[in-house]
Formats: C-alpha cells, structure tokens, sequence
C-alpha cells in the first residue's frame, strides 16, 4: 500500500542512509541530485526565456515605431537587428526548449516517474549543467566582444556566417558556433543518462507498457536527438576553422559548397523540433488524463506512432531548402515524405481529443495551458502543409507566413508547454500548490495576446513580407500595412506585462502556498507517492509497480484513480 | 487568397495561387472540425458531480475507428495536395521553355545587378544593358534568369511572379518568367546576407512592348561602353 511507505518532507530527507549536513556548495551548486540539476536547468532556462523574450520585445519595437529608441535598450541598427533576431531564435530553441522542456523535466521526471532514487549516471548529469552553463557564459559572452554579437541567423548559412568579412563580427560568429557547440555536448551527456536510466533503472514490475508517456516521449527526444547531432557537430567544427582558420569547407570561392552546411544543419535541425516537441506532447498527455481522469485513447498507439515520426523526422529536412538550389527533383521527394508526417502527427492530436470523450474534466491551471497546447499547436500543424508543399513553398519562403507558422508550434511547445508542466508538478517540486486564480490570469493573459501577435503575421505573411528586415516602411508595397505591425508588437508588451503575474504567483505559492501533500491532484504515477518536495533519494523504500500509470476511472473502484504502486 | 493581397502576374502565378487555395480549404476544413469537436468535447465533459468518467482504452479496433478513420481522410487529402503541388512545382522550377529573352540576375552584398543581352542577343559583347536595383522586363514575354552570387546566398524574390529562388557564390542557376501584366513591384532580397539585407530591395518594370523598346533605345544611347561590362560569372 503507498501509505505503508514512510513519507512526509522531513522524513524523508532527514532519514535517508548516508545523510549528512551539505554545505551550500554542495546542494545548490555541485549536487548531483537529479531534482537540484533539474532545477538548475529549469532556471536558467527561464532566465534566459526573459532574454529571448526583451529581445523579441527590443525588434518587435524596432518594426511598430523604426528608428525611434527602444525604451531599454536604445536605437536598433541593421547590426543590432540582425544580431538580436539570431540571438532571440538561437536562445529560444537551445537555450530554453531544450534546457527546460529537455533537460529540466526529464531530469526531474524520470527518477520519480519510474521509481529509482537517482540518474544512472550522476556525475555525468552534473556535468552536463556544468558545460551548459559555460555554453551560456560563452554565448552572453558573443554579445558583448567586439563587432557584436552574431547577426547571420540562428540557421547560419555560410559564407555569410564563414568569413568575418561578410558579417562583420569576427568574435561574435566563433564565439556563437562554440556555445552552441558546448550546449550540444552538454545534452549529449544528458541525453546519456535519460534513456539509460529508463532503460535500466525501472522499479520492480515497471513493465515497457508501463512507462508514462512523458517519460516515452523524452527517450524518444534522446535518441533523435543523439542521431541527429553528431553531423551538425562535425558542420560547427568545420565553419569555426573556416572562420578562423581560413579553410573552405563552404566556401566556394576556394572550392567549398555552402549547400552543405544546410544539409548537415537541417538533418539535425528538422528531427531537432521533434526533440523539443515530443517533451511538450508527453507532458499535456499526463495533465490531461488527469484532468480529465480518463486512460490515455490508445496508449500503444501514441507510442508506435512517436517511434514513427521519430524515424519519419528524419526524412524531410531538405524541405527547408527546396529553392536553395538543391536538384529541383528532389524536392518532390521531400514533398512526399513531408506530407507524410503529418499523418502521424494528426493521430496524436487525434488520440488527444479521443480522450477527452467521455471524461470528467475540472479545468485547472496545468489542465487549461495543456489544452492550449493541444488548440494552439493544431494551427501550427496545419500551416505546416503549405510550407510543406513545395509549390505553395516557393511563395512563403521565407516569408512572415513561415515565421507565423514556426511560432505556432515552437510557441505552443516551449512556453505553453513549459508552464503546463511546471505548474502541474509545481506542488511536487516546492510542497505548495499555486494560486489558481492568479495561474488563469496569467493563462489567458497569454493566450489572447499570444494569438494577437501572431495571426497577423500570417496575413503579413500572405501579403509577401518577408523575414528579418529591420524596416518595412522602404518597401512601398509593405509600408500600408504598418498598422497590423503595431498591433502585433502591442499584443507583445500586453503579453509580457502578463508574466509578471506569473513570477509574482511563483514567489507568493513559494512562500505562503497551500501545502500540497504528496499527491494533490489524485494521480496515478509514482512521482506523487513519495513527499513534495521528494527528499534526497526521493524514497525511503523504492516503490513496486502493478499496472499502467493511466487507470483512471476503472470500473469496480471506489476512489476513480489506481496508483501504479498500489497492490491489487 | 495570397491573390486578394497581392496581384498574381505570372502564367504561374495562378498555378501556385490555386495549390494555396487547395490547403487553404482542405486543411481549413479539417481544423475547424478538429478544434469544434474538441472545444465541444471540453464543454460536454465539464465535470458533474457524482457523474464518472468513462472507462474507455482506445485499444479495441472498434474505437480506434475514431483515430484510424480521420487518419485516412488525412492521407486522401494528401494525395490532392501532393499532386498539385508537385505539378506547380515542376511548371515552374523543372520544366524550362524555350526562352525569348534572357537576363543576368547578380546578387551582391548589397545590391542586384540586371544585365539584359542588348540588341545583339548575346552576353559579354558591348551593347549589353546593366541596371542597379531596377529590372525592365516586357509584358508577355518567355525570360529566362541565370542567376548568381558573388559574396554570400541571396534570393530572388519576386512576390507578384510568385517566384522565389536563391542565388548561390560559385553557381548559376536558371530559372524563367513569363508575365501577364504591366506595371512597377517590388524585387526583394529573401535570404539573410548581412547587415544591408533590408536595403536590398529592388523595383521590376513590366513594360508593355511599346514601352520597352523606348526605354531600349534610351539605354543603348546611354554610353554603355562606361558602364563595367556584365561581371563575367561563368556559366
Ligand atoms: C515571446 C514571444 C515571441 C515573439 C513576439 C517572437 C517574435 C519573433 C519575430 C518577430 C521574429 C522574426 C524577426 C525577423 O525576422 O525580423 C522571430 C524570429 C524567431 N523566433 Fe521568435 N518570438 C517569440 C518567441 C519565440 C519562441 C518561444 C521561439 C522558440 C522556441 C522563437 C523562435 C524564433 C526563431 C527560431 C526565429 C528565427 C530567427 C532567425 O530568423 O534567425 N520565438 N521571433
Ligand atoms: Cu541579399
Ligand atoms: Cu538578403
């Protein structure tokens, strides 16, 4: 029974085995508990989501009012501009996608979620957050050398990005490939530790089938990510010694061929949104079978399905190239394989409205973001089929349509996703439950205005904007639509003034929150049967498993959940 | 619905215009009734007091129907989509017509280059006619491009042609055109390529024939042989 283990927040901290007094050192900074690395990445991810996010603010600016100062930061040049929309994009996607929805949860979930005290592996998951904070260190640092920071986009296509004499920051441009480089090798080594702990270190009776899908989704990440990076590494070694080596690996002046640096970088950076996504996707999977208190429609189905968009993702990167002068044949070929992940795709969102029919569903804070995500991320599916064929991609390139687009689904994955998850296990991670009526605020603070800046991005978009322009105002046929520019980035400034509504909530639940005992929301998993927040060890005795983690309502039963460690 | 912002005048224009429209209403279709069943969901299954969920796996061939069968529907859809997307694709960039005119389109940090043949018909000879960031062309005519680079990647975009292609260092890539209609647009640069990538901007005159003869014949009095002859790419 989960009440005969011993839990409580004293307890089980203060009686674990080899306990002793840890200094500050020692628990904050040089832990090797997967919860304390957990939270090291969760914020220093939403640290620098406040750096993506006045960035976004600092353009966004720049194209509702160009040339005037930006309040906090000043004029915006072409340089500025250029270095801040890389920055923002490159930030957005390492820096906080793969820090928080990556590495934060999963380090954080898997232990708990399949029942062992910690990592495989802890001294390597610390050093993973070690190399990533020098990779931050190193890419603040890009900002402030001489030149400036990196301008050449977050794709960085040579020779533009290879040769200081095109983009005129000769620190910067070195200095952005090796954070981004370190960053890599820092998930590498966590990646490590994700699918080996889940592979070897399940409690007793955790079947394969009985693995939350989260924590699925999160082994899947791990491997594609693995397969995906090693050539994107190889590519960054080779444009920093055409930076600043001078070889010409891509340049063609001296026999070198830019197009293949876009190969090694969307072979990478295609399977790349599905390591971001298939996090996001677990995590609004687990919020609402439990909101819902309904089994997840079709378990294995959602499984095999994330193993086929998995290998699939694999198969279309050249679809972000089909007028970069690749074969124009190939692009048929690309065409088809794009198409056909949206297949999958559309099955897990299938799966998520099926599992709604039929439910009992109390709209809380983590229920309404992962709904959000599932409402929201659609729009960003379905305006993927227009980028995906290629006929209809050869207007919309790289126009605000994509941009629109590539939000819609980064959006919903990296900041919708993130606080579905955050304040769904905020009570197991700090003991206190959040205020839902400052959670909703802050929800629909977000959601509206979110909407509010995008959509019309689509219609800019449409009407042949295209991307990373400091100023519209010059193009004669643009300049009418200044107006739908200012309402885009009012939206913005509404949505930011929002997230103060976030932190103050944080801070105040922190402080004075509800307790939350071990299992506030009546879940089924095993992260909710040990205490809140779980102490060093996170069990006194590890829990067995009995069953799948989605027994919601099973007919027979009193209580309308079944723990995964309860007994029959 | 691209056209009801931005004039189509290109014989492929419509081409791509009509596979936009396609997903526009196919994939409209489908999200509307995905988001309408799921908000319905939501508003049907608030939680009532002493009314338990249902008991349902999603395992059983029967109610995998739910899933299986829209998936389908999915595919089919797909099929629409592929084919006329392919087909717009292959008009514009695979198959190349016999042209009737031929331009030099040359991207540089942060400028276009146009060098049209002149009279003679041929490149590299001394009547041939270089425009900075403006582009004559004539109405109803089959051009050719070949396109290319001299520093970084930049695309040519032009939005009313709904033709888009990048240029890159150490290649020429051809392309075509044919338009349909008269008038001044924009040209812009579609591919990041440094910090002057906003200004690189550049306006296409689609002249009926009358009127480019005229400007012909302004140029080639223009003392051509002053301007640096067609930067030689080779080809
Ligand atoms: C906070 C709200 C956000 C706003 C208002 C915003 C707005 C923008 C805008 C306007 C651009 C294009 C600028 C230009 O092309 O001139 C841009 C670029 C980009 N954004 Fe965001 N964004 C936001 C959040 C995010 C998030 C959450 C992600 C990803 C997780 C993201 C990823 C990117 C990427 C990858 C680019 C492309 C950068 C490049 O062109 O190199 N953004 N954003
Ligand atoms: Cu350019
Ligand atoms: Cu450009």
């Amino acid at each position: 029974m989960a009440e005969s283990i011993p839990h409580g927040v004293d307890a089980a901290h203060d009686d674990h085995g080899d306990h002793h007094q840890q200094s500050f050192w020692q628990k904050y900074i040089f832990s090797t508990d997967h919860k304390m690395i957990a939270m090291q990445y969760m914020f220093t991810g939403m640290a620098m989501g406040l750096v993506g996010a006045f960035m976004a603010y600092t353009f966004r600016m720049q194209l509702a009012f160009p040339g005037d100062l930006v309040p906090g930061f000043g004029l915006v040049t072409p340089a500025n501009y250029n270095a801040l929309v890389t920055n923002h994009g490159t930030i957005m996607i390492f820096w906080v996608a793969m820090p928080v929805l990556l590495a934060a949860f999963a380090n954080f979930l898997i232990p708990l979620m399949i029942g062992c005290d910690d990592m495989v592996f802890p001294k390597i998951n610390r050093l993973s957050y070690q190399i990533f904070l020098l990779s931050t260190i190193v890419l603040i640092a890009s900002f402030f050398v001489e030149g400036g920071g990196f301008g050449g986009g977050w794709t960085a296509y040579p020779p533009l990005s290879g040769k200081p004499i095109y983009n005129l920051t000769p620190l910067g441009c070195t200095l952005w490939v090796i954070a981004v480089g370190l960053e890599f090798i820092a998930f590498l080594l966590g990646g490590i530790n994700f699918i080996t702990t889940t592979m070897n270190a399940r409690a007793p009776g955790m079947k394969l089938y009985d693995i939350p899908i989260v924590i699925w989704m999160i082994v899947i990440a791990s491997i594609l990510f693995m397969l995906s990076v090693g050539p994107l590494i190889a590519g960054a070694i080779m444009l920093v010694f055409d930076q600043t080596l001078g070889t010409a690996f891509f340049d063609p002046d001296k026999g070198g061929d830019p197009v293949l640096w876009q190969h090694l970088f969307w072979f990478f950076g295609h399977p790349e949104v599905y390591v971001v996504l298939m996090p996001a996707i677990g995590i609004t999977a687990e919020i609402i079978t439990v909101f819902a208190r309904k089994k997840l429609f079709a378990y294995k189905t959602v499984l095999h399905t994330a193993f086929g968009t998995g290998v699939l993702s694999f198969t279309v990167w050249a679809h972000h190239q089909f007028i970069s002068g690749i074969d124009p044949r190939m692009a048929n070929v690309f065409t088809v394989t794009t198409l056909l992940i949206s297949i999958p795709i559309a099955e897990m969102m299938f799966v998520y409205i099926a599992t709604l029919y039929g439910g009992a569903i109390t709209l809380t804070t983590p229920m309404l973001w992962a709904l959000a995500f599932i409402a929201e991320f659609l729009i960003g599916g379905v305006t993927g089929i227009f980028l995906g064929a290629s006929g209809a991609d050869i207007y919309f390139h790289d126009t605000y349509f994509v941009l629109a687009h590539f939000h819609y689904t980064f959006y919903p994955i990296a900041i919708i996703g993130t606080f579905a998850g955050f304040t769904f296990w905020f009570p197991k991670m700090f003991g206190k439950m959040m205020n839902e009526t400052l959670g909703k605020i802050h929800f629909w603070g977000t959601i509206i205005p979110f909407n509010l800046i995008f959509i019309p991005l689509f219609v800019l978009g449409a009407a042949g904007q295209h991307r990373r322009i400091y100023d519209y105002t010059g193009f004669p046929e643009l300049a009418k639509y200044q107006d739908v520019r200012v309402f885009a980035t009012m939206a913005l400034l509404v949505m930011l003034a929002f997230q103060l509504v976030f932190f103050y909530n944080c801070l105040i639940s922190w402080r004075s929150g509800k307790k939350a005992g071990n299992n506030p929301w009546n879940s089924n998993t095993l992260e909710w049967t040990t205490s809140s927040p779980p102490g060093h060890g996170n069990w006194k005795e590890l829990p067995t498993v009995y069953r799948g983690p989605y027994e919601y309502s099973t007919p027979g039963r009193e209580e309308d959940f079944w723990p995964q460690n309860v007994p029959n | 619905m691209v056209s009801y912002f931005i004039p189509a005048l290109s014989t492929y224009a419509g081409d791509i215009d009509f596979i936009i429209d396609l997903i526009f209403w196919l994939v409209g279709f489908w999200f509307l009734l995905s988001e309408g069943v799921f908000f319905w969901l939501i508003v049907r299954y608030r939680k009532k007091e002493g009314v338990p969920a249902e008991y349902i796996t999603g395992e059983t061939p029967e109610q995998k129907r739910w899933i299986t069968i829209p998936h389908f529907l999915v595919l089919f859809c797909d099929i629409f989509i592929l084919y006329y997307a392919i087909a717009a694709w292959y008009e514009v960039k695979q198959n190349l017509p016999e042209p009737q005119a031929t331009v030099r389109v040359i991207g540089q940090q942060w400028a276009w280059t146009f060098v049209h043949e002149g009279p003679d018909g041929k490149f590299d000879t001394a009547d041939d006619i270089t425009e900075m960031n403006e582009l004559h062309i004539e109405v109803d005519k089959l051009y050719h491009y070949k396109l290319s680079a001299t520093d970084v990647l930049h695309s040519f975009s032009v939005p009313v042609f709904r033709l888009k292609q990048d240029a890159i260092p150490g290649r020429v890539i051809t392309g075509w055109w044919e338009a349909t209609g008269t008038g001044e647009f924009s040209i812009q640069c579609a591919e990041l390529c440094g910090i002057g990538h906003a200004l690189m901007g550049a306006r296409i005159f689609i002249e009926t024939p009358e009127r480019h003869a005229a400007w012909l014949a302004e140029q080639s009095s223009v003392e051509y042989a002053a301007l640096t002859p067609s930067q030689s790419v080779k080809e």
